[in-house]
């Protein structure tokens, strides 16, 4: 293996090994001290009345909405003359290029863009820990034909880790032709080695812990130790890497819109789509880009707020 | 030495084999198979008869490996769909770009991330340092072709001090020795040629930088902090040492072990982002062209480019574990 694959497993693996690290003296579980000191993170509260904001549009907004977001010709638009109309009264942000609500769009874009985050995620999150669970149960618990399995599924994994994320994802898009589930797809795979190494250095790292000691010894299933035991335990990190993979989902996702590879139907308002379409009249109708760059810039900022203060309240180096 | 370079190189074999299959397998799996890659999508059923046996896509599937394998060695990507020649000839002509692009990045995210992390880490928590945290966080959570259409504007079409697109103004009639034109221009002595094609740099440059300064920013924050805490530091302060000496010898020699690991790391994000970079600014580099592969389903060029940007990241990889074993004997030993 090379250094620097090296160095990216060993990055996953600290992250991991947080999930050992257990309840202080005062007996005060894991979950409780972490949200205790989340809540008095500043940047952990930013965070979250962003996307608390961003979700409750997501939701709610769509039906609230004054126009429909694929009503066309709601006024004169012209591209030949440079003529689309700004924010009024009636439009708060003005019309797009298709003379459509650009407000409207960009709120029902909301539950859009969280949607192919979400989905990409859970997808990534899902394979992933499927893996990486699957090799830290044989790691830990398999006796050595687990640790060759183990060692068969991370070599796959590293392969993957080495290669540039939106690369990986241009040829899974190439592979089975633009759509809205292909990039949820391909935006989702590319986060599935992190999950992976995640979950398998996390549960490793429990697999000695006293409380696996004491179950074994009473003859609780390897099976039902692995499941019951030690995967509770092991999750924490999973989900500060889930929080921030979000944040880069959104943005690949918008990556593989401008390289033309995302959602093919223009009618769905999506933020990546939207600004893809908004650069091509960057020149005169900037605001038109703003709106749906503004709105990942800040949910990004959002998920990566929360999640590093997620992951700076699991870690015992900073309690203090 | 000579010995770990060696096993290092054999290292490399199956990775690439491994690479070549993966590549095969997917060209094999394309929507309507190789032979829409080579025809196009809008062939007729005739023609893809033709093809198809010509290729012999309808021999068992090992033998039409072996038959790609030959090929890849020989350093035939075959023909571009688009423009009808080889897909190596149409990357060699535009790699330099590409290179003079993400070597502008590299310095300036080397030459401003690391003083201004170093700086915010000795000023903790006063403006300087929440201005760089916060400014990391946002760079990092913006879409680096908006950021590229946003300098453009501003910089290139409102204030006009640079250009707006290409390497090099069409109306300097430049000597071409290596491709590399601001190294042409040096070396021919035609500084205005030299000079235009820098000047052309530095949009892109600063876009693909974006991301790399962030993050080099952070990590010798972070770094710094974890180092100016260590006691040999105050050992230094405590005999009176000279802060120019302290921050040389004691502070940055440590804090810069983490950086340099996470610049080599950065490299196979600056190829994606040379991608979006390159398309915004009209930069005729390898990424410019696989996003218009992209754009026309150029399959044997989004091919090429695949292999080629996996070839160069395995080759970083190797430079990385090189100068890895120079600085701790250690690893040679694994």
């Amino acid at each position: 293996m090379t250094q620097l694959a090296r160095k990216k497993i060993a990055k996953l693996e600290r992250l991991a090994e947080l999930a050992a690290v257990h309840a202080n003296e005062g007996g005060e579980s894991l979950w409780r001290e972490a949200f205790r000191r989340l809540r008095h993170n500043p940047a952990a509260i930013v965070g979250a009345v962003i996307l608390g904001i961003f979700v409750l549009v997501g939701f709610v907004g769509p039906f609230l909405v004054p126009f429909s977001p694929t009503q066309t010709g709601l006024g004169f638009v012209s591209e030949a003359q440079n003529i689309i109309p700004g924010p009024s009264a009636q439009h708060w942000f003005g019309l797009d290029h298709q003379a459509r609500d650009e407000f409207s769009r960009m709120v029902v874009g909301a539950r859009q863009t969280l949607l192919v985050g979400v989905v990409a995620t859970a997808f990534g999150l899902f394979f992933g820990c499927l893996i990486g669970g699957l090799a830290g149960a044989a790691y830990g618990l398999g006796g050595k034909r687990g640790r060759s399995l183990d060692n068969v599924l991370m070599r796959f994994i590293d392969m993957l880790l080495a290669m540039p994320g939106l690369l990986l994802a241009v040829s899974i898009v190439a592979l089975l032709g633009p759509s809205l589930t292909t990039v949820m797809i391909a935006v989702g795979f590319v986060s599935i080695p992190t999950f992976a190494r995640l979950l398998r250095g996390s549960m490793i790292a429990q697999a000695n812990a006293e409380y696996v000691v004491a179950a074994t010894s009473l003859g609780v299933g390897r099976r039902k130790i692995a499941l019951s035991h030690i995967l509770p335990n092991s999750v924490a990190p999973v989900l500060v890497q889930a929080t921030l993979t979000l944040a880069t989902a959104i943005i690949e996702a918008a990556g593989l819109s401008f390289l033309g590879l995302g959602n093919p139907d223009p009618a769905t308002a999506e933020w990546g789509a939207m600004l893809t379409d908004a650069l091509a009249r960057f020149e005169f109708a900037p605001r038109l880009a703003f709106y749906p760059a503004v709105g990942i810039i800040i949910t990004a900022l959002g998920f990566t707020l929360l999640g590093e203060a997620m992951r700076e309240a699991l870690d015992p180096k900073l309690r203090k | 030495m000579m010995r770990f370079i060696v096993r290092r190189l054999l290292q490399l074999i199956p990775t690439l084999l491994g690479l070549s299959i993966l590549l095969f397998l997917w060209l094999h799996r394309l929507p309507g198979g190789p032979e829409t890659a080579i025809l196009g999508e809008r062939a007729t059923p005739a023609s893809r008869a033709a093809i198809r046996k010509s290729m012999g896509l309808d021999d068992p599937l090992i033998v039409q490996y072996g038959r790609f394998l030959k090929q890849l060695l020989r350093g035939d990507l075959g023909n571009s769909l688009n423009e009808k020649r080889p897909v190596l000839d149409l990357f060699l002509e535009r790699f330099p770009g590409t290179i003079e692009l993400t070597v502008t990045a590299m310095i300036i995210a080397i030459g401003l991330g690391i003083p201004l992390g170093y700086l915010a880490a000795k000023r903790r928590a006063t403006w300087l340092d929440h201005l760089s945290v916060g400014a990391s966080l946002a760079a990092v959570c913006t879409p680096i072709f908006f950021l590229g259409y946003l300098i453009k504007a501003l910089f290139a079409v409102n204030l006009g001090w640079f250009p707006t697109f290409g390497r090099q103004d069409t109306t300097i009639d430049a000597t071409r020795v290596t491709g590399f034109y601001v190294l042409d221009g040096i070396m021919t002595q035609e500084w205005d040629a030299a000079l235009d094609a820098m000047h052309h740099l530095v949009l892109p440059g600063l876009t693909l930088a974006s991301v790399p300064l962030a993050i080099i920013v952070r990590m010798t924050r972070a770094s710094v902090l974890e180092v100016l805490g260590e006691d040999y530091v105050r050992t230094a302060e405590a005999k009176g040492l000279t802060e120019r000496r302290i921050r040389g010898r004691h502070v940055l020699r440590n804090a810069m072990l983490p950086v340099v690991t996470v610049i080599g790391l950065l490299t196979g994000g600056l190829l994606s982002g040379a991608v979006l970079t390159e398309t915004v600014f009209a930069f005729t580099g390898i990424g410019q062209f696989a996003a218009q592969a992209i754009d026309n389903r150029d399959y044997p060029v989004m091919m090429g480019f695949i292999l080629i940007i996996a070839v160069v990241y395995v080759l970083v990889n190797l430079i990385v574990d090189i100068s890895y074993s120079l600085i701790d004997p250690r690893v040679r030993v694994r």
